[in-house]
């Protein structure tokens, strides 16, 4: 038996090599020299990549969490950039026809295997990388696409760190101390006097939107009586929600993955914990409501889009909800078939959709393959994609002023007010 | 006051969850001297199983089935995962077990997603009780009723049963014991199968009163009772069982004095500090070399 098996698993292995070596032998020679000197190697090749029919090919990394703590909403942004390749799936450049593949990589949510996914796209030799959902992941990330020459698209990375100090990394959404100042406005118009944080300890997205969450509140003079961090994975909040109980806050800000968000949410209300609760653009996540029931009623959160009705939407937007065709089978469902679950489009959707955006029509004006060209093309690029008009600062990042405000009413995100 | 009282009840809840994870490594500690990590994430399946059976049996059939297939996967990680590297050097175990640990983490994100899954309230356990201004929930009460009920019953099934006396000879010397005509894949399925049950109780009283579950729900609780077991003295029952208590109330407490930022490092100080001076725990048992 034993024999039997040992035969059988040797087998396998050699089956799964030559298939391998089957598949294309011009890939497997890349990888081998990919790992003597992977970074080196990408930048002196030219950047273009054949099919096996021989069919000229773009290739787009996408670099996002798939699995892991935030697997979730990773996923969701990448139903955004795979509807995108959906749609403009070809481009022309040179009077010639490229056909646009995506190269997807799953980061983890986690710092190392981020930069091991990184290393895999520079590996792969792609001509634009999308992602990530999570700034910290991007962050790691980051000086592998610089050292590459590949420029890099964030879809959701609100963390100053991403792009400073990086001409290879752009985004399309707006940044955390923005979006810290709007929340922290926010409770100053509503009268809030006396506010508490709660952030996560080592996630440089929490810790970052909670700073300038308290720095904002502070130039308006708003009280911040408690503070508290808390650890990943953590899942009873009830000794923290006691402490700031009892320092009695009349708002409670708390950026975090979507993940703790139904467990503080239970738990405060389950203390009788009953003023406002806000948080970041990641808590405007239908699973929120879903696992948090009616705790949920009642929280506010700011966000980087707000969809029209199907008729009133234009330019790429009616793109994005209708349908190319315009027949209204647009990304919600097309999100539905792929997850049957999803009730509303996710703000980090429209956002994926963008990026590739941007990246498409970077590459269409640079008219080149080259990292550098089309990182010029980036820079002055300007368009008006779903989420706004988007063009990029001397940082990399886009130029947003706008923010939504929404709150939860009877298991719903409703639009509250425009900042 | 109520804030106080709040305090004490959610270190006593915590504490009893983490007391029942904790036995299970204890157990399985004494039998075969291998540290199961993947003890948290059987308690993270639990917590599955219990969604999708709540979602198509009423509760206290959803509950049996829960108990059932937590039984059954300890039983089948022990019988794939650990049993043909019986003859192995410990440590090849131990990497099998970290091996099983990713393995159903990455199992479930593939199959259940790795967004959250609102945990089911069974009827009574999640009502909440006003003691003055605190606000407790059923479960905080039964939690450690469950746990000390849990044990005493365990004590009686190790010491005065047969297959207790077989567990306690494997322990012992388990070349000895199968020299003496004891059964040990039966014996070591069957502190599996316990271990992996009490990991399902532990789980239906700490979801409910948390909510929802995801597929690292299991890793920090995993952790932290792996650390109450050594506390307590890795082998011993009555061990894991202050040690559970005692770990979940201390974290409790540094988070009520303020300082939630150290509340897992404190945990891993006491984890370092027992190494230190009792490296057998609480009460572990002095292991004599023989020559």
């Amino acid at each position: 038996m034993k024999k039997f098996l040992s035969i059988v698993l040797s087998l396998l292995m050699v089956f799964s090599i030559v298939s391998c070596a089957k598949k294309s032998t011009g890939e497997v020679a890349n990888a081998d020299s990919a790992a003597a000197n992977v970074e080196k190697e990408a930048t002196e090749v030219a950047q273009v990549n054949t099919a096996d029919d021989g069919e000229k090919i773009i290739k787009i990394g996408v670099f996002e969490p798939q699995s892991g703590q935030n697997g979730g909403g990773g996923k969701q942004e990448v139903y955004g950039i795979r509807y995108a390749n959906m749609i403009y799936n070809t481009i022309t450049i040179g009077g010639e026809e490229y056909k646009i593949v995506l190269d997807e990589v799953d980061n983890q949510s986690n710092d190392t295997e981020a930069v091991s996914a990184a290393q895999k796209l520079v590996a792969d030799r792609v001509n634009v990388v999308l992602g990530s959902y999570g700034s910290s992941v991007s962050i790691k990330a980051g000086p592998h696409f610089r050292k590459a020459e590949i420029p890099a698209i964030g879809c959701s990375c609100t963390n100053v760190q991403v792009t400073k100090g990086n001409d290879y990394y752009f985004r399309v959404c707006y940044l955390d101390p923005f979006q810290g100042r709007i929340m922290a406005q926010y409770a100053k118009k509503h009268n809030y006097n006396k506010v508490a944080v709660i952030t996560e300890l080592g996630d440089d997205y929490s810790t970052g939107l909670g700073k300038s969450f308290e720095d904002g509140c502070k130039e308006l003079g708003i009280e911040v009586v408690s503070h508290h961090e808390f650890q990943k994975n953590e899942q009873d909040f009830n000794s923290i929600l006691t402490k700031i109980k009892s320092a009695n806050p009349e708002f409670i800000f708390a950026p975090s993955s979507i993940v703790t968000a139904p467990l503080i949410l239970t738990q405060a209300r389950a203390l009788n914990i009953n003023c406002q609760i806000g948080a970041g653009d990641t808590w405007e996540n239908g699973t929120i409501i879903t696992n948090a029931g009616d705790a949920a009623n009642g929280i506010v959160v700011s966000t980087f889009y707000e969809a029209k009705s199907k008729e009133e939407a234009e330019g790429e937007e009616a793109v994005f909800l209708n349908g190319v065709n315009g027949d209204g089978n647009g990304f919600l469902e097309y999100l539905k078939s792929q997850d049957p679950k999803e009730e509303m489009i996710p703000a980090v959707s429209a956002l994926g959709y963008d990026s590739y955006l941007a990246a498409y029509k970077a590459i269409e004006k640079a008219g080149s393959l080259e990292g550098p060209a089309i990182r010029d093309a980036l820079a002055e690029l300007s368009f008006t994609g779903v989420t706004g008009d988007i063009s990029f600062n001397s940082d990399g990042d886009a130029i947003k002023n706008t923010a939504y405000i929404k709150e939860v009413s009877e298991g719903q995100f409703v639009f509250k007010e425009k900042v | 006051m109520s804030t106080f009282l709040q305090y004490v009840f959610t270190g006593i809840s915590v504490g009893g969850c983490y007391a029942l994870i904790a036995i299970g490594y204890t157990l399985v500690y004494g039998i075969l001297r291998l540290i199961n990590f993947a003890h948290g994430d059987i308690f993270m399946m639990a917590g599955y199983f219990m969604i999708f059976s709540f979602a198509v049996f009423p509760f206290p059939v959803a509950i049996i089935i829960t108990l059932v297939a937590t039984t059954a996967l300890g039983i089948l990680i022990e019988k794939f995962a650990y049993s043909p590297l019986r003859q192995a050097p410990r440590m090849s175990v131990m990497i099998s077990a970290i091996g099983v640990s990713y393995l159903l983490q990455n199992l479930s994100t593939y199959l259940f997603s790795g967004l959250p899954q609102p945990y089911p309230a069974i009827p009574g356990l999640k009502q909440r009780v006003m003691l003055g201004d605190a606000s407790v929930s059923l479960v905080t009460f039964i939690t450690p009723i469950v746990t000390i009920i849990i044990v005493l019953l365990l004590l009686r099934l190790v010491n005065k049963t047969k297959i207790g006396m077989a567990m306690r000879a494997v322990s012992k010397d388990y070349e000895a014991a199968s020299l003496m005509g004891i059964k040990l894949n039966t014996t070591i399925s069957f502190t599996f199968a316990v271990g992996s049950l009490l990991a399902a109780v532990g789980s239906i009283l700490y979801f409910t009163d948390r909510s929802s579950v995801y597929p690292f729900s299991g890793a920090l609780p995993g952790l932290k009772c792996f650390v109450a077991a050594v506390f307590g003295g890795i082998g011993s029952i009555p061990g894991a069982l202050l040690g559970g208590f005692f770990i979940g109330i201390s974290e409790t407490i540094i988070k009520a004095v303020g300082l939630s930022t150290f509340s897992d490092a404190f945990t891993f100080i006491i984890l370092i500090i027992m190494l230190i001076v009792k490296p057998t725990g609480l009460f572990g048992e002095k292991s004599v070399d023989k020559v």
